[in-house]
């Protein structure tokens, strides 16, 4: 059994290695100078302090976006709201971060509980579709998806956007409302120790308590899960209640913690991240704080070729796509595996 | 050196989740013979035939048919080359006629679409030829187990299957319904089929037999003439031991009522009347078994008592309780036991470890739970115990369920659901495809909870196991009781099977003694 999850960790990383090796050889075909992009991708995200700092703040709304989708994908259900969850989240915490007058930590605090509760109400949506009348999540979740980038979009335009401003952005936050920065020199800002912490929380609520026992039962399986006495519409609802409060969050920590201002016109695309992450994480709450570090670490690699050198940023996009098709098609390296445990077993 | 039609030679099988289950077996077949395939359950039989079939490629060693080396990649490949099999769960399509289903696959057609009437005669002839009557225009769904096993042997014989593997042919059959089917196997090999009989039941083994290969922890144990050998020696091959597997009955200590099914009737959703004004009660401290071929109203009555299906006609009371204003969780919260049928569906989550899958129906307990936390010391003590005193095989309490043999995985689930002292037990098969030893200790279990003042309610296809435990039993057949006995003294499978198909009926009077 241990040879079992050992070879999942192999095969996680064997589909990181292969997904970068794929990266070679675009650069391989598209660069006039591809030793020195290879570089550049590899190594400049470690050679300095802001690159660094730059992987650290690129994480941390993944991070978020990651621990929604590793909750939603416990209890087996496949909502990718998390997209449209980060963009209402941001714009509603917003009005919180631009108004009212609370003081210093206060004011963060308060934009954040906006964010999450929003984030739990709208998730509702779904959830209670989906436990009452049985609607499949991941249809409904999409078509979330456009709703709530329109009505994000109504609020930007109609009540938060500043008239002396030429681009379509929201009024000034308040000092007071910013996430505080935790390391000079970079743009590293409380958030971070926010998501962090949220990882911590959300492992002892999925491996201790009891919600997180019903929810593993029921993803795992559910027939067995309602045989037992668990209410599998709660749970689907509970579900549903703490990932969009932790993508809500995530949303509002994002605008709060990087902008001064509500800038997205379009959804963020931090919810199929999240898929992918939570895929990389194995689940795993924990897990999903490494994943979320990998995936950055390639954004901001990518980001610098682009900058440096003749390679498009959407080259990072075909990497991801291709670790999620390996990671998710399951017979990957199949045949190494029945091997190795057949090996493990004649020891 | 003898000649064989097929011969398995030093096959290995280790499966992908590190589970040996094939180690040095060695198996054969001579042309025209009924050889008996006998081992506990997880002693490495299904994996064997998987192998034959097909299904699964050994790990090592080698497979002769006719005296060339084959390797089958897949059921296609096996079907091609004379190999059919007839699974213990049915592969039928049940919505289709007897003729569909023995034509899908090599439909005779008529321009584009099938041509139906030339199937009903297909199925006519061949049904004909070997002697297995089927109606062929009949659906599926409305056809007794008895029926739908013959399609399934015409299915394969249709595909001109020579060698034929039966896996548990008899586990779902009245002891009627199984003379006609050794009658028919008679008949096959007659005709020069050879047929692989795989079995727990030694009696019927020594009855059809020509030769019997006995596995034991996924190793051949040995092959030997049927007639050379004992029942007593069939068993010790098996076993490893001799093992007492007798269950004494103490004198029934009746309490007050715990079960209390009154006139409750079902109609299922394709409109059949699954449920006839059915009644009975159970007392403390009493097994009240209840036989019967399945389908015959068995599901809808659990499924009634335990919420799955809504109540609507008549009233079932547990513990002196309606359960009709009850959700599954109320029940849950009373001392209830439910060991279902179908254990993977229901009973367990397989990739979770032994700890949470014995504490699914209190989990929010005091005793596990201080409202928020679950306390996984005292899980970890309280699996420990029960994986002691039911000797689940494992590698201690964090070991995965789903790794389980199946024998253990029962064990598990009944551990779960006898360990709270419950008042009320509701055992569907709860020892189906489980080994001798483990439905021993099961059946131990569950006299010890009457023992204690439970009242139990088997309801059990194998007759053996109703007469063993039983202290009342009734006959379920189309949804009503034809049958009550209040004493198993003196009843014997053969009797009860005469129910069982309908034949007979007791009297309205002696159905009504149900309701104690």
């Amino acid at each position: 059994m241990s040879r079992e999850r050992s070879f999942n960790m192999i095969r996680t990383a064997v589909s990181m290695l292969v997904a970068i090796l794929v990266a070679f050889v675009i650069i391989l075909i598209v660069s006039d100078q591809p030793v020195e992009s290879i570089k550049i991708f590899l190594v400049m995200p470690f050679s300095s302090g802001s690159y660094l700092g730059n992987i650290v703040e690129t994480a941390v709304p993944l991070i978020f976006s990651g621990l929604a989708m590793a909750v939603m994908f416990k209890a087996n259900l496949f909502n990718l709201g998390g997209e449209g969850i980060f963009f209402i989240a941001g714009a509603v915490g917003s009005f919180v971060a631009i108004w009212p007058k609370f003081p210093s930590v206060l004011a963060p605090l308060a934009a954040i509980v906006v964010g999450a509760l929003v984030g739990m109400v709208v998730m509702m949506v779904p959830g209670g579709l989906k436990a009452k009348y049985g609607a499949n999540e991941m249809v409904t979740s999409l078509m979330m998806n456009n709703i709530l980038l329109g009505v994000g979009l109504y609020l930007l335009n109609n009540l938060l956007r500043d008239p002396g401003m030429a681009s379509l952005v929201s009024y000034k936050y308040r000092k007071k409302a910013l996430l505080a920065n935790i390391v000079p020199g970079t743009r590293i800002h409380a958030g971070f120790l926010i998501a962090v912490l949220c990882a911590v929380l959300v492992y002892l609520f999925m491996y201790k308590s009891k919600w997180g026992y019903e929810i593993r039962m029921t993803g795992n399986n559910a027939k067995f899960a309602s045989y037992s006495g668990i209410n599998v519409a709660k749970v689907i609802l509970i579900v549903h209640m703490v990932a969009g409060a932790i993508a809500g969050a995530g949303g509002i920590i994002e605008c709060i913690g990087l902008h001064k201002r509500f800038e997205w016109t379009a959804l963020p695309g931090y919810g199929f991240d999240g898929a992918m992450i939570a895929m990389l994480a194995g689940n795993n709450p924990l897990g999903v704080i490494g994943a979320a570090f990998f995936v950055s670490y390639l954004r901001i690699g990518a980001d610098l070729v682009n900058r440096s050198s003749d390679i498009p940023t959407e080259m990072i996009a075909i990497l991801q796509s291709i670790i999620i098709l390996l990671i998710s098609a399951e017979r990957f390296l199949h045949k190494y595996r029945q091997r190795w445990i057949e090996k493990g077993e004649k020891k | 050196m003898e000649n064989y039609l097929l011969e398995m030679k030093d096959i290995a099988k280790i499966y992908g989740n590190g589970i040996v289950a094939n180690e040095a077996v060695n198996f054969n077949l001579k042309k025209g013979e009924v050889h008996a395939l006998v081992g506990e359950n997880g002693a490495g039989k299904s994996t064997l035939m998987k192998i034959l079939f097909g299904m699964e490629a050994p790990s090592s060693g080698t497979v002769t048919l006719k005296g060339e080396p084959v390797r089958f990649s897949s059921s296609k490949d096996a079907i091609a080359h004379g190999i059919g099999m007839v699974h213990q769960h049915f592969m039928l399509v049940e919505s289709f006629t007897a003729a569909q289903n023995i034509i899908l696959g090599m439909e005779p057609k008529k321009g584009f679409s099938v041509n139906e009437e030339e199937a009903v005669r297909f199925t006519e002839e061949i049904s004909k030829k070997y002697n297995l009557e089927v109606d062929a225009r009949a659906v599926t769904r409305t056809l007794p187990v008895g029926i739908k096993q013959k399609i399934e042997i015409l299915k394969a014989l249709a595909r001109g299957a020579e060698i034929l593997i039966l896996d548990e042919p008899t586990a779902v059959l009245t002891p009627q319904e199984t003379d006609q089917l050794f009658e028919e196997l008679t008949n096959l090999k007659q005709q020069g089929h050879t047929i692989v009989f795989i079995s727990h039941k030694i009696p019927e083994i020594k009855k059809i037999s020509d030769r019997i290969t006995v596995m034991r922890a996924g190793k051949t144990v040995g092959c030997r003439n049927t007639e050379d050998v004992t029942e007593k020696e069939i068993s010790s091959m098996i076993m490893g031991c001799e093992m007492d597997t007798t269950i004494i009955r103490t004198p029934c200590k009746r309490g007050d009522v715990g079960i209390a099914v009154d006139k409750v009737s079902y109609i299922d959703k394709n409109g059949v009347q699954a449920l006839k004004d059915f009644s009975f009660s159970v007392r403390q401290g009493m097994v009240f078994g209840i036989a019967g071929v399945q389908g015959n109203g068995q599901v809808e009555l659990i499924d009634l008592m335990t919420k799955k299906r809504g109540l609507k006609n008549g009233d079932i009371r547990l513990n002196g309780e309606s359960v009709k204003k009850m959700s599954i969780q109320d029940i849950r919260k009373m001392q209830f036991g439910y060991v279902p049928e179908d254990r993977i569906e229901q009973g367990i989550a397989g990739h979770e470890s032994i700890e949470e899958n014995m504490i699914s129906n209190r989990y929010s307990t005091k005793e596990f739970c201080n409202k928020i936390l679950l306390n996984y010391k005292k899980i970890a003590e309280f699996a420990k115990k029960n994986i002691e005193s039911y000797e689940i095989r494992c590698s201690g309490g964090k070991h995965l369920v789903g790794m389980l043999s199946g024998g253990n995985m029962q064990k598990v689930v009944v551990a779960r659901e006898c360990s709270h002292e419950p008042k009320v037990l509701i055992a569907e098969q709860p020892t189906r495809g489980v080994d001798v030893g483990a439905a021993h200790i099961i059946h131990k279990k569950i006299m010890e909870l009457r023992d204690e003042g439970c009242a139990v309610l088997l309801v059990s296809a194998d007759l053996s196991e109703v007469l063993k435990l039983s202290d009342v039993v009734a006959v379920m057949y189309e949804g009503e009781i034809v049958a009550f006995f209040e004493e198993t003294e003196g009843l014997n499978e053969e009797k009860l099977g005469l129910f069982m198909l309908g034949l007979e009926r007791h009297d309205e009077g002696q159905i009504r003694r149900a309701v104690q």
